[in-house]
């Protein structure tokens, strides 16, 4: 097997086994739920808004070139630094050197997955730079130096006692179990960052064409302070983020907060144009905007899951998926976890090496019923799965079907099967689970069910016999 | 000038990927818009949003009231006042209660007559303002483009509230502004901006909906993140 297989595995079995951490993200989904379902029914119509926004990422994914050059264009002409990386290295090479030129020491940095995507605080701490964390959540799995548990909630696999413990290590703070203690021995740490970071570091949640703006989506207020007051900010974003039109937010910046942390809309969603334009006040003196690629243009050139580019990172997917409540997000070992994490990491690291996410899911479909955008998302599992095993059988596959197709055509003898099983299931009970249970693989972890007193045929049979009308 | 990027392979690929068209196929899609599209490339717009999304009133008393609602939900102080003299006895009240030493503004029309109203040291931005000054101050007061009716959200600028850093970083951010900024929804709130400034387009414009706020440890609600601990918003006629 496959390391990555091996090791996901291994993961997953840890965490189902441990019931705590169960329960703290079950209980976390849970508010997120009641939330995410009361600003729902709010909308007259939640499900044409999501056919809208669908139609809407699907004009600017198929028309990716037309709407990327109008963005560049714009926001070339109001003084923005736009570099278009086609690799992942590309981007962490000119951040680096941006931060090199200005000989920058201190970064501010907001939350970015497409930062994480490309490891970027590594390269830059590798050049001398100390990068700082500003979201809450991003901050404390910094501390740990750990990766996010969900692309939206970083931390959501730690209690308070968990923070308050590694804040007491790491900044020599009091014990505290309250939330808000916590939150604000954070916002004190971080206050002289944002005045002293030469250069802040930001995401970006969409680009709006028509403008040449790219627009932040937050809560805290800390990428409106890593944005306002160092003199450089590097802005990265994926090159699918696009929306052709201003007023387009309308509908997705309420849709990505309901559908991503059960709220109306998020406390800050800001639009930034460009540097610090003649007659302002403040504002960095520089914007540099990097365009990623990092495979986004395989994906593109793959029709059938093209629609994967549509995602808008709300990581409501992540929140139904049964999958993903059990074995947590750490198991994934992937930049973006959950059914979006199962669907497009293939494409970003390779099919063969992360196929097994794909086959990790129960093809519910709850992701699919989720997704703000309406991606397909359990079918390009399915789609994964066949792409993996293409041509790809294995020698002891072939015997299994032939023996199952013998099987399956013979009624009398699946008839005598389900008699030798009645005389075989109690004797099951004896070693029900142990290493002598042929059928350990699955009664390790889950019950066998009862064998049922009447075949399905021979209750027919009886029926048939006593009538139409005859009861049970 | 362009720097010396990918652009030209990244746009190659790009190109070459779309020249097999993607099934126009989505989850439900019915191949039809559901409402008439009000744009040249056939796109709903946000007009035709409006029918969709959470329900706005007509009238501007409706919509006053559904702000209020916003407000009251988001821990945003909302004070409908007469007049701003009536703004400005509001705010000497919680100066004094709070304990303020010092208050940040800029120069607008309905701000920096407020900020003037009240007796503390006062520091006005302005091009090259030092940013530990703001720093020291107990509140900003700002002035803003719009207020939205169905998010209870404040659409501020560089322009209108007084650069970028004044409305995030003091604690306790304070907002007057009068009833005819009152929009109904954020794709007004987004087209009104248009016709206002697109000549000359801002590089920031923000949507502030609450005071700042994090659910990052064990998904409870904690106002003050890292922006302004609390949001008081005065409504002169």
């Amino acid at each position: 097997m496959i390391a990555f297989a091996r090791e996901f595995k291994r993961m997953a079995a840890r965490y189902t086994a441990d019931l705590q951490h169960r329960a703290l993200i079950q209980r976390a989904l849970r508010s997120y739920e009641v939330k995410r379902d009361e600003f729902k029914a709010r909308y007259q119509s939640w499900g044409e808004a999501r056919q809208a926004a669908s139609e809407i990422k699907w004009e600017a994914i198929n028309h990716l070139d037309r709407y990327l050059e109008e963005f560049i264009t714009k926001l070339e002409a109001r003084g923005t630094k736009v570099f278009v990386a086609s690799t992942d290295a590309q981007a962490r090479d000119y951040i680096v050197k941006v931060a090199q030129e200005n000989k920058v020491k201190r970064i501010i940095k907001s939350k970015s997955m497409t930062a994480e995507e490309i490891e970027l605080n590594h390269a830059l701490e590798h050049a001398g730079c100390t990068v700082f964390e500003s979201d809450l959540g991003e901050y404390i799995v910094q501390l740990r130096h750990e990766k996010p548990y969900h692309l939206v909630f970083p931390a959501m696999h730690l209690t308070r006692e968990d923070i308050s413990r590694l804040f007491e290590k790491e900044l020599g703070s009091q014990p505290t179990n309250s939330p808000e203690e916590l939150t604000m021995i954070a916002r004190s740490v971080m206050r002289k960052n944002y005045i002293e970071a030469d250069l802040g570091i930001s995401g970006a949640n969409f680009g709006i064409a028509e403008t040449g703006m790219i627009s932040i989506t937050e809560n805290e207020g800390n990428a409106r302070l890593g944005t306002s007051l160092p003199k450089i900010h590097v802005a990265i974003m994926g090159i699918e983020k696009l929306l052709p039109r201003l007023e387009d937010l309308a509908l997705f910046l309420p849709m990505l907060a309901t559908a991503g942390a059960g709220q109306q809309i998020t406390c800050y969603n800001t639009l930034y144009g460009g540097p610090r334009q003649p007659g302002e006040i403040d504002g960095p003196e520089q914007f540099h905007l990097v365009l990623l690629d990092n495979h986004r243009t395989e994906f593109l050139a793959d029709a059938e899951q093209r629609d994967s580019l549509h995602c808008i990172r709300c990581g409501a997917c992540l929140n139904v998926c049964p999958i993903f409540k059990n074995v947590g997000g750490h198991s994934y070992g992937t930049t973006y976890q959950g059914p979006i994490g199962s669907v497009i990491t293939p494409h970003l690291r390779g099919l063969q090496n992360w196929k097994h996410l794909s086959f990790a899911s129960s093809l519910c479909g709850a992701c699919t019923e989720a997704c703000p955008v309406g991606i397909d998302l359990h079918h390009h599992l399915l789609q994964n799965r066949r792409n993996a095993t293409q041509g790809k059988a294995t020698w002891w596959e072939k015997p299994i079907y032939a023996g199952f197709v013998f099987f399956m055509r013979r009624p009398w003898l699946y008839q005598l099967s389900g008699k030798l099983g009645k005389i075989f299931f109690p004797l099951h009970k004896l070693v029900n689970g142990t290493l002598l249970d042929p059928l350990r693989l699955w009664t390790k972890t889950r019950d066998f069910p009862d064998m049922a007193p009447q075949s399905f045929q021979e209750y027919w049979k009886e029926k048939k016999a006593k009538g139409p009308h005859a009861p049970r | 000038m362009p720097l010396a990027d990918h652009r030209q392979e990244v746009f190659a690929r790009i190109r070459e990927a779309l020249k097999v068209p993607a099934p126009h196929r989505h989850v439900g899609h019915t191949g039809e818009h559901p409402t008439a599209p009000n744009h040249d490339d056939g796109l709903p717009g946000s007009e035709t949003f409006r029918a969709w999304l959470p329900l706005v009133g007509e009238s501007l008393e409706e919509q006053i009231t559904l702000f209020a609602q916003n407000s009251a939900a988001l821990k945003t102080e909302l004070h409908r006042v007469g007049s701003p003299a009536e703004a400005a006895e509001h705010l000497n009240q919680l100066a004094r209660e709070v304990g303020w030493h010092r208050v940040a503004t800029h120069p607008h029309p309905l701000a920096l007559p407020l900020a003037e109203k009240v007796p503390l040291p006062r520091l006005v931005v302005g091009p090259g303002y030092a940013v530990t000054d703001m720093e020291s101050c107990d509140a900003a007061i700002t002035g803003c483009d719009f207020l939205v009716a169905q998010t209870g959200s404040l659409l501020i600028s560089s322009a209108s509230a007084g650069g970028r850093a004044l409305s995030v970083l003091p604690p306790h951010h304070i907002v007057i502004a009068s009833a005819s900024q009152m929009v109904p929804d954020l794709g007004t709130a987004l087209h009104q901006a248009r016709l206002r400034y697109a000549r000359e387009w801002p590089s920031f414009l923000s949507f502030i909906t609450g005071p700042s706020r994090t659910g990052d440890i064990e998904r409870i609600l904690v106002l003050g993140a890292h922006g302004p601990k609390r949001l008081t918003v005065f409504l002169v006629p």
